[in-house]
């Protein structure tokens, strides 16, 4: 037996310990530095955005009409309008007024926020509203699904109002149209690569090629399909088109995920079949896709998100509108990025502005959306053990 | 139900590698044979071709004959999925589809197999699990998932699985080497009863089960590690574990080697 003091059981002090709090504490740093531009954006967004999805500015749509239209059209000529030239909506009115106690000149528009004048760019008289600022409207808002049911249109960036519609049928058709052609074939061909073609030399090719396809820059498929269908075919600028670019985004996203999805499957499982008397196809789709269905379909639902963040495809091959359109054929089409990337120009001040924060926060609500869809068909599909 | 299994003149390659040499053997129907031999000598490999799973790994081939009740398993247009509902195979872990419950999964071959009525599938689910001595057990959560099951419920599972396509024989490739002593006990009953209804083939590690449940037993040596195995020699199991006629089988047996 030892005597006491053979065996050192005691915590090493110095430089141990020095390099153990060292550790941690980069650690904690790293954790915390990262998590705080995810927090900041997510509070940006969020905070901007917010409000404009579920609440919609107060009742100063309602349309007044001036019975006097005013002779001077100068800045200095200022009309006072009161409750009582209100005398209902009217839509043919050649000048709408907000309700309430301000002056505003023709053709210029009182900023909600700061009670400032400012010119309509269009130059149309009277067809900018502006806001009774003593009332301090416009930080009243009303629950309304305004957002989600009215597109931009005609309302002007420097106006409140106007909603998403336009740019989410967009966003929507381009998720439809590139998922609807690359998921098919990702998945298809995972399971060619992992199931017939294992080892063999045309898996290792395909796979080298999807590997670079994966960095291939968004701007670069989209001047590929630019050059084959717009230049070399004749096509319009069309959704379609940036449908199609955007596939070749999806395609090494959903077939990358998937084949990694096929390869944790054990190869037992399959041999379990086979020993059944079960062709192969057959294995595959009852055997194979199922056991992997949680990981193919959070790798679809990660390659929509990507496909419907990105931008530079709908930069080059769609003109962006502000109005409704349902056709994918259409050289004209909203989408909630190309909505933000025009709100990016705007000064902050703008209600168009926080459109695009709006749009934003809509993104991140749909890819969102997509994810925990994604999670609910995992679950769903989950037995329970005991 | 049951046929006899007549090997000749095997020889299995993976590749250019020859994996066992010349082996010729007969398996009785009704009956438990046990392969045993040291690692890599061949026995799992022979079990394989016998419903031609071996394919499965890129670059098996074989040659020589294997007759199923006279039909030649490798002739000229034998398809291998249905060579494989008439041999049913087991294997050393226990493999339930992960996705499926323990109803689905009994049933899989038959319904991956095509067969819809209700009927029949739960009649073959209950027989199958019956026969599995497992029908207890799971009867009250036939829904939930087959991988909540223990390791030993999990493989008399699979073989519910494998018998409730009614195959004429049953591989079992080291079916209890991932178990506890308990459960192998379960499924050596299992085997047992089987043999009733099944031309049971079993390959094992363990020379104490091969005893306790074979009639025949096979013994496959290596002559040095990289030369292909081969049969040594294949009799009742009385007389291998008593008297074999081989010097390696009884060096073997009584553990002086491998």
């Amino acid at each position: 037996m030892s005597g006491p003091g053979t065996l050192n059981l005691q915590r090493p002090t110095g430089r141990r310990t020095f390099v153990d709090v060292t550790m941690r504490v980069l650690a904690w740093l790293a954790a915390g530095i990262a998590i705080v531009p995810l927090v900041w954006i997510l509070y940006t967004v969020i905070s901007r955005g917010a409000p404009l999805l579920f609440t919609a500015e107060p009742d100063y749509t309602r349309v007044c009409t001036i019975a006097d239209r005013p002779a001077d059209k100068s800045e200095a000529a200022f009309q006072r309008v009161t409750e009582s030239d209100c005398t209902g909506a009217n839509p043919d009115a050649s000048y709408r007024w907000v309700v309430g106690g301000s002056y505003v000149a023709v053709g210029e528009n009182l900023r909600a926020d700061t009670n400032s004048v400012s010119r309509d760019p269009s130059g149309r008289a009277g067809t900018v509203v502006g806001m009774p600022g003593s009332e301090g409207a416009g930080s009243i808002r009303t629950p309304s699904l305004q957002w989600w049911t009215t597109d931009l249109g005609a309302t002007p960036d420097q106006v409140p109002g106007g909603g998403v519609k336009h740019a989410l049928i967009g966003t929507l058709w381009i998720g439809l149209i590139s998922s609807v052609i690359a998921v098919p074939l990702g998945i298809l061909g995972a399971v060619y690569l992992v199931e017939y073609a294992r080892g063999k030399r045309s898996a290792k090719v395909v796979s080298f090629l999807v590997d670079i396809l994966t960095g291939v820059p968004s701007i670069v498929a989209a001047l590929f399909v630019y050059a084959v269908l717009i230049t070399t075919l004749g096509w319009s600028r069309s959704t379609l088109a940036a449908g199609l670019a955007l596939v070749l985004l999806m395609l090494p996203t959903v077939l990358r995920s998937t084949e990694e999805m096929l390869k944790l499957v054990p190869d037992s499982l399959r041999e379990a079949s086979y020993a059944l008397g079960v062709p192969k196809w057959k294995t595959i789709l009852s055997v194979v896709v199922p056991t992997a269905f949680k990981g193919i379909a959070t790798g679809v639902v990660l390659g929509m998100a990507r496909v419907m963040g990105e931008t530079a495809p709908l930069l080059i091959l769609l003109n962006y509108a502000r109005n409704t359109n349902w056709s994918p054929l259409s050289n004209t089409m909203g989408s909630l990025p190309t909505m933000i990337a025009n709100a990016a120009n705007l000064p902050q001040s703008y209600p168009g502005a926080d459109r695009g924060w709006g749009a934003a926060l809509t993104l991140i609500l749909l890819v969102m959306g997509l994810n925990l869809l994604a999670r609910w068909i995992g679950r769903s599909g989950k037995l329970k053990e005991r | 139900m049951a046929k006899r299994i007549e090997v000749s003149d095997l020889n299995v390659y993976y590749g250019k590698f020859q994996a066992v040499k010349d082996v010729a053997l007969t398996v009785e129907p009704r009956s438990v044979t046990a392969f045993i031999g040291p690692s890599g000598c061949g026995k799992s490999t022979v079990l394989r071709t016998l419903n031609r799973m071996h394919e499965v790994i890129p670059g098996a081939y074989c040659t020589g004959s294997v007759l199923l009740d006279g039909a030649d398993l490798y002739a000229d247009g034998v398809d291998p999925v249905a060579v494989r509902r008439l041999v049913g195979m087991v294997f050393q872990r226990p493999n339930p589809f992960p996705a499926m419950s323990i109803y689905d999964n009994v049933v899989a071959g038959l319904r991956l197999n095509g067969v819809r009525d209700k009927g029949v599938l739960d009649e073959a689910a209950e027989r199958s699990l019956r026969a599995a001595n497992l029908w207890t057990e799971v009867k009250d959560r036939l829904g939930r998932a087959g991988v909540g099951l223990s390791g030993g419920q999990q493989q008399r599972l699979c073989i519910a699985r494998a018998i409730a396509v009614s195959p004429e024989v049953l591989l079992m490739d080291e079916p209890c080497s991932a178990l506890d002593p308990i459960s192998t006990l379960a499924i050596e009953d299992l085997i047992q009863q089987l043999k009733d209804e099944y031309t049971v083939v079993i390959v094992t590690h363990n020379m104490q089960q091969a005893a306790r449940v074979s009639d025949q037993t096979a013994f496959f040596n290596l002559e040095a590690a990289g030369q292909p195995g081969q049969l040594v020699e294949m009799d009742a199991t009385e007389k291998i574990f008593s008297n074999p006629s081989v010097k390696a089988t009884e060096d073997y047996i009584t553990g002086r080697f491998g």
